[in-house]
């Protein structure tokens, strides 16, 4: 199968190309970019003339909620979303039931992802067993089957022992540990902000330096063990700087945002709006701008979705008693490029920090157009104007703060290994 | 006004205009049948989530003076209540045909969530939720003050004790400032002060001598036992002895000045009985007056409650 796209825009921040060019695509791989192979005929043809071909994207983390927690979601149904999206990579978290912590449990995945065929998945497992915080996960079995990281998420670890025991192994097996930093003592259980927002709604605040002091204490031990470690969704400006300052010390150290905490304030949830219930929680103006900031200036390395779809019933309490997280697969193209609209990042920057960078950290093969790697790629309308509604959401949680929110921007087709696996039917 | 949630929404004049309401039902109270007629056939769900005597009893108290129908129904809190069945629970509530929902319960927003799930018939009034509200408690407050002390723009209040946790002050707090209050003090020890809570309007001490000087009206609020187990203070003796109000300390404020609780009160910890059972304090006004407070929200609620209202406050 021979598959051509022909005038677009195409950007590959990976190899610096960001101009009008065409892609050609055989037996699954990028055979030209620019000029087509020699006898060129193509049995496929994608007229791109004013959208963007871009690679897939690549996202950070997705929780899959399969296996155990079918309810909120399946691999099925999320992968088919992500594709939607215009992403071709996404990692999933081990925060299923049972939780991922063997090599069972991957290769239950993994074989659900292929079956599925929307999407390549890619696990990051369980840093200690059933993320209890005490044992130490079989890591070289996980790298084994194929796990391209290890995280506890948000469970916290027993005691500052086991991170740095947990750490120097996940470094002898070469795995990257994917951290959350957030201190669970000065957290407190509490599900906002510190701030005047929760003041006022009298709900319980979780300080900055629940981030801070945990991320200053992993830091410690980075520098001192010299461990590979991503640092994930940070939500303080504070923490943006020390990441900074980390890393012109030479420390293997990267970061990331999330989509949502670019744009969301703890101003946001004023009304009791469950939907912004997030760990982290959305912080301040001052926060936010620190954030796109640091992805400026590149301390952010990162953006993702962090997506946790939820079940309807997750979100229909009060709000300290909500699941916290939002289905975000389908709004991180279009809110990326609403970064580049409001001169945050411009389109090359912007378009790298959903696909290179991400691959980078993850370690895998994609997020380029490289002559010769997988065709994973999608094309883009940057100018098609849609509302995102429940009804129009393929992910099975409509857990979202941006329900009604108009976008601009949305992918039209998207190509996973050379095979068109979503294109957008014209309303 | 369909809804009753928290002070926040209300302006001057609609805070004014129900302690106006409330003022005429006091003489309610003082009558030999203690009833009028303005809430005959309708039903009121005293909704609680959480134990309370004085909010209850005052509330329901309130219903009958005004002659409507009260059910009370106290749901038990050890197992979390989970948002399912906190909805279902009012919606077969809801199947009764009832009008009013007086809600407390021990999350913040929980008052909130209930308005927006309710069927359009019926009104919910918040009877306190977590540490976010308590709005009638600090309407009969304000009510209390201003029987002693007219004009609030020559006023200096203190509020003394666990603001952090306190829904109490939260609501005294919009409240004092909507009526313009001339200065608002907070007295604690940081552990027991919320972030940011100078933004809310309210100058704040950490120490009783300086706080309390010259202050008009003091509200002493209640320190629960399990603050000693968080690390907020080292014991109910140091509290007592750094923030409780004596005699002595009680002589620091101006010569007329007024001392409230909104109780229970613990005697020795917050409070010396000399103070509470004293001359300036109008602890037992407070719960008097909290009967017609009630009662003026409810009329107010159910005369303009109905379905095409959407005004909440």
């Amino acid at each position: 199968m021979k598959l051509e796209i022909l005038n677009g825009h195409l950007v590959d921040p990976a190899n610096d190309i960001d101009e009008v060019a065409d892609l050609f695509i055989v037996g699954g791989k990028v055979a030209a970019v620019r000029k087509p192979p020699s006898a060129w005929e193509a049995d496929h043809t994608i007229n791109a003339a004013n959208k963007l071909i871009l690679p897939g994207l690549v996202e950070l983390s997705a929780s899959l909620r399969q296996p155990g927690q079918e309810h909120k979601a399946t691999i099925r149904t999320e992968t088919k979303a992500a594709a939607a999206a215009g992403i071709t990579s996404l990692a999933c978290l081990p925060t299923t039931n049972p939780v991922v912590d063997s090599p069972a449990e991957v290769e239950l995945i993994e074989q659900l992802s292929q079956d599925s065929g929307h999407c390549k998945v890619y696990v990051i497992g369980a840093l200690t067993r059933g993320l209890k915080g005490e044992n130490l996960s079989e890591m070289a079995a996980l790298k084994a089957t194929g796990c391209v990281g290890v995280t506890n998420v948000l469970h916290p670890l027993k005691s500052p022992l086991v991170l740095r025991r947990a750490m120097e192994y996940a470094s002898s097996q070469a795995l990257t540990v994917f951290t959350h930093p957030l201190d669970h003592h000065l957290a407190n259980h509490g599900c906002v902000h510190e701030g005047l927002t929760g003041l006022r709604l009298g709900l319980p605040g979780i300080p900055a330096a629940a981030e801070t002091a945990a991320l200053a204490f992993h830091l410690a031990l980075i520098e001192e063990l010299n461990v590979r470690t991503h640092f994930c969704r940070l939500s303080t400006w504070r923490a943006v700087n020390m990441i900074a300052r980390a890393q012109q010390d030479h420390l293997p150290v990267t970061a990331d945002a999330s989509i949502l905490h670019l744009f969301l304030t703890d101003h946001d949830i004023r009304d009791f709006d469950g939907l912004c219930h997030n760990l982290p929680p959305y912080r301040t103006q001052q926060d936010r701008d620190g954030l796109r900031k640091g992805l400026q200036d590149g301390t952010l390395s990162a953006v993702c979705a962090d997506h946790q779809p939820h079940e309807i019933e997750a979100k229909l309490a009060p709000f300290q008693s909500t699941e916290p997280g939002s289905s975000t697969l389908e709004s991180l193209l279009p809110l990326i490029l609403q970064l580049v609209d409001e001169g945050v990042l411009d389109l090359k920057e912007a378009v790298r920090r959903v696909t290179q960078q991400p691959a980078e950290i993850l370690g895998i093969a994609a997020g380029n157009l490289s002559v010769g790697s997988e065709a994973d790629a999608c094309v883009v309308d940057p100018e098609l104007d849609w509302m995102l509604s429940s009804e129009t959401l393929l992910s099975r949680g409509k857990n979202t703060p941006l329900l009604g929110h108009r976008f601009k921007g949305r992918a039209t087709h998207t190509i996973l290994g050379g095979k068109l696996v979503f294109q957008l039917e014209p309303e | 006004m369909r809804h009753f949630l928290d002070i926040s929404r209300l302006d001057r004049k609609a805070l004014t205009h129900i302690l106006d309401t409330a003022k005429s039902f006091t003489s309610v109270d003082g009558r030999a049948v203690k009833k009028v007629p303005l809430l005959r056939g309708k039903t009121i769900v005293n909704l609680f989530f959480e134990p309370s005597t004085r909010t209850r009893t005052t509330f329901e108290l309130a219903a009958k003076r005004l002659s409507a129908d009260v059910l009370n129904i106290s749901i038990a809190t050890s197992a979390t209540v989970k948002g399912e069945s906190l909805l279902d629970t009012l919606f077969s509530l809801e199947a009764m045909n009832t009008d009013i929902f007086i809600v407390r319960h021990p999350e913040s927003g929980a008052a909130d969530f209930i308005a927006k799930h309710t069927a359009p018939h019926v009104s919910i009034i918040n009877a306190g939720d977590g540490r976010h509200a308590h709005p009638t408690q600090a309407l009969l407050d304000v009510f209390t003050i201003r029987e002693h002390h007219e004009d609030f723009s020559k006023l200096r209040v203190a509020i003394v004790g666990d603001i952090l946790h306190s829904r109490v002050a939260r609501s005294q707090i919009e409240a004092l400032n909507i009526l313009g209050t001339r200065e608002i003090r907070v007295i604690a020890p940081r552990t027991l002060l919320p972030a940011n809570i100078e933004q809310l309007g309210v100058q704040v001490f950490q120490n009783c001598w300086q706080g309390l000087r010259d202050v008009d009206v003091i509200i002493m609020l209640r320190l629960q036992k399990e603050r000693m187990q968080g690390a907020f203070i080292p014991s109910e003796h140091e509290y007592f002895q750094l923030y409780g109000l004596t005699p002595e300390r009680l002589a620091l404020a101006s010569p007329d000045a007024i001392v409230m609780h909104p109780g229970p009160i613990n005697r020795g910890v917050e409070i010396s009985s000399e103070v509470a059972d004293g001359p300036r304090s109008v602890i037992l006004q407070q719960v008097e007056y909290g009967i017609a407070v009630r009662m003026a929200i409810l009329s107010i609620a159910i005369s303009t409650g109905d379905p095409g209202d959407g005004d909440e406050a």
